[in-house]
């Protein structure tokens, strides 16, 4: 495969700063390097509150990183997630970078089987296949087939998280953050999530994710990356 | 070197590479009292600009600006022409201006009042549009407007009916469809869900959703309700008393507001 990383993050910051007190800052990493190629999973690992959901997400440019670059390998050339443009952000996340987050964002009166769908045919994919395949990952995912054509907002907790963790798989991306996948799920529905992994693995997409499930993070993870270690509190 | 999308136009999370709509430094006073002030941002093809912020932060008096019903007092705005290419609008003649408008261009206010002509059917009001560019047999105008009566929603056989017939929401819908009928390639739409109800608001969201994508129109949105931005607004501008104090991806900022502003706006709502 390609032997340059898919992911390469260099001298990465962040703090927060609330303004609705007095200013306080909250540093939550600085100068973390981490490499990521195509294939490979990374582990985050580290106690709560160190900052590992904070990375993914600066990772998908849903937060500002302060300083440092994230490269991402979008389309046959280099994409910094932290000074590019909104618009090329989003052409990155609609054909490079997937991500399941840890709660499922419910978007008003579209049914299961189109929130699925819906990131296949943004990407050019004709309605019927895209629905096709989204119907094909929730069989295996184990959501009824009753519940498919309703709006996942009276859904369970594990139910919905299935239904996010199928809408992040509904496209081979190249990259692919997850945040703790398996959190809601039983044993069953945890093993396909494994199995979702590592086909994901063997097509070469490289995946960063946070698994709080030890037995799942040592059968899908090549390396753990540890933010306690790693980060340098300046 | 890094690749951005400027160097493969095949790369687009949008249509094209040139800006549809370019501004530059724009303002507008009311006499002494500044509306907006400095205002600077490229919109690409089919992507949806939201303009959040309180009240008198000057998000209607810039969405005026831009849509050339205020005059500038400051700055310029360049427009993608579909014949000459960029213009600067201020160069426009009165004329050529009216077509833009009629053309390229649609306007939703926040009242359908402002938007529809009450004293004339839904049909009409559909179909003045059509006629204003061109359309003169009466047979297609009539097929056309059930049509995009349907698309938005509406029983095609109410066509005949006065707009004050309808409900709030149906007029919104209607408002929405007599803009669209033209195939305008750029947007303005001042609070198209407020005074709504909840439930309203999100059925004329759904279809917006679907119209905004199946066009690939260019929006600039208003809108005091950081849900509706979130749900269409690919890009976010905040104001705050008549300046633009953050800006950027949508999602990120209401996630990760930076501003002392723009976190007081995304706090005070429960969860968006
Ligand atoms: N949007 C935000 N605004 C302000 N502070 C934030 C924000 N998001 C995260 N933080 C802070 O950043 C720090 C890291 O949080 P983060 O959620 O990344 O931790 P985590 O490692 O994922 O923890 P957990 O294992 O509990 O999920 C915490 O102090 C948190 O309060
Ligand atoms: N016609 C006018 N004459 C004088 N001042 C005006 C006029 N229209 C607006 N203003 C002032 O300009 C400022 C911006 O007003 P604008 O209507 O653009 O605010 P807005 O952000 O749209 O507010 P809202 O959310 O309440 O609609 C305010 O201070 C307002 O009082
Ligand atoms: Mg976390
Ligand atoms: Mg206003």
């Amino acid at each position: 495969m390609n032997p340059s990383p898919v992911i390469e993050v260099c001298g990465l910051a962040k703090e927060f700063t609330i303004h609705a007190q007095g200013g306080l800052r909250i540093p939550v990493f600085s100068g973390l390097s981490l490499a990521v190629s195509a294939g490979e999973c990374v582990a985050l690992h580290g106690p709560s509150g160190c900052g590992k959901s904070t990375l993914l997400r600066a990772l998908y440019a849903n937060y500002q990183a302060d300083s440092g670059r994230i490269l991402i390998q979008h389309r046959g050339g280099l994409v910094d997630m932290v000074a590019a443009e909104p618009r090329v952000v989003l052409a990155v996340r609609r054909h490079t970078l997937g991500y399941v987050s840890q709660f499922l964002r419910v978007i008003p009166r579209i049914a299961a089987l189109d929130v699925v769908a819906e990131p296949a045919v943004r990407n050019g994919i004709a309605r019927d296949q895209a629905r096709e395949r989204a119907a094909a990952l929730l069989a295996r995912l184990r959501i009824p087939q009753r519940l498919w054509h309703l709006p996942p907002a009276t859904f369970s907790g594990g139910e919905q998280q299935r239904v996010n963790i199928a809408r992040g798989f509904i496209l081979d991306y190249p990259a692919l953050l997850l945040d703790e996948p398996t959190a809601a799920l039983d044993v069953d529905n945890r093993d396909t999530v494994a199995q979702l992994i590592e086909e994901a693995k063997a097509r070469g997409t490289a995946l960063v994710g946070i698994f709080h499930d030890q037995a799942l993070r040592e059968r899908v993870s090549d390396r753990v990356f540890d933010l306690e270690s790693a980060r340098t509190i300046v | 070197m890094i690749a951005t999308l400027a160097d493969d136009p095949a790369n687009g999370a949008t249509n094209g590479d040139i800006p549809l709509l370019q501004v530059r430094d724009l303002g507008h006073s009311y006499g002494s009292r500044i509306g907006c002030r400095d205002i600077t941002f490229d919109l690409y093809p089919s992507e949806v600009l939201g303009i959040v912020g309180e009240s008198g932060s000057g998000k209607t008096t810039l969405l005026s600006c831009l849509s050339g019903r205020l005059p500038l007092s400051q700055g310029t705005i360049h427009y993608d022409t579909r014949t000459q290419g960029l213009v600067d609008l201020a160069a426009l003649s009165e004329a050529q201006r009216r077509l833009l408008t009629r053309t390229d261009w649609g306007i939703v206010h926040q009242s359908p009042r402002d938007g529809l002509r009450m004293a004339v059917s839904a049909g009409a009001n559909i179909g003045e549009r059509l006629m204003a560019v061109g359309a003169r047999h009466y047979g297609q105008i009539r097929d056309t407007a059930r049509d995009w009566l349907q698309r938005v929603e509406i029983q095609p056989d109410r066509i005949d009916d006065l707009p004050s017939t309808f409900s709030g929401g149906m007029q919104q819908r209607l408002q929405i469809a007599r803009n669209l009928v033209t195939g305008p390639r750029l947007m303005f739409m001042d609070e198209p869900t407020g005074g709504l109800d909840v439930s309203v608001q999100a059925r004329l969201l759904d279809l917006l959703r679907g119209l905004v994508d199946d066009m690939n129109l260019s929006v600039v949105l208003v809108t005091h309700d950081l849900a509706v931005a979130r749900l269409l607004a690919h890009r976010l501008m905040v104001m705050q008393g008549g300046v633009v104090v953050e800006s950027g991806l949508t999602d990120q900022v209401l996630d990760d507001p930076h501003h002392p502003y723009t976190q007081l706006l995304v706090s005070s709502v429960l969860q968006v």
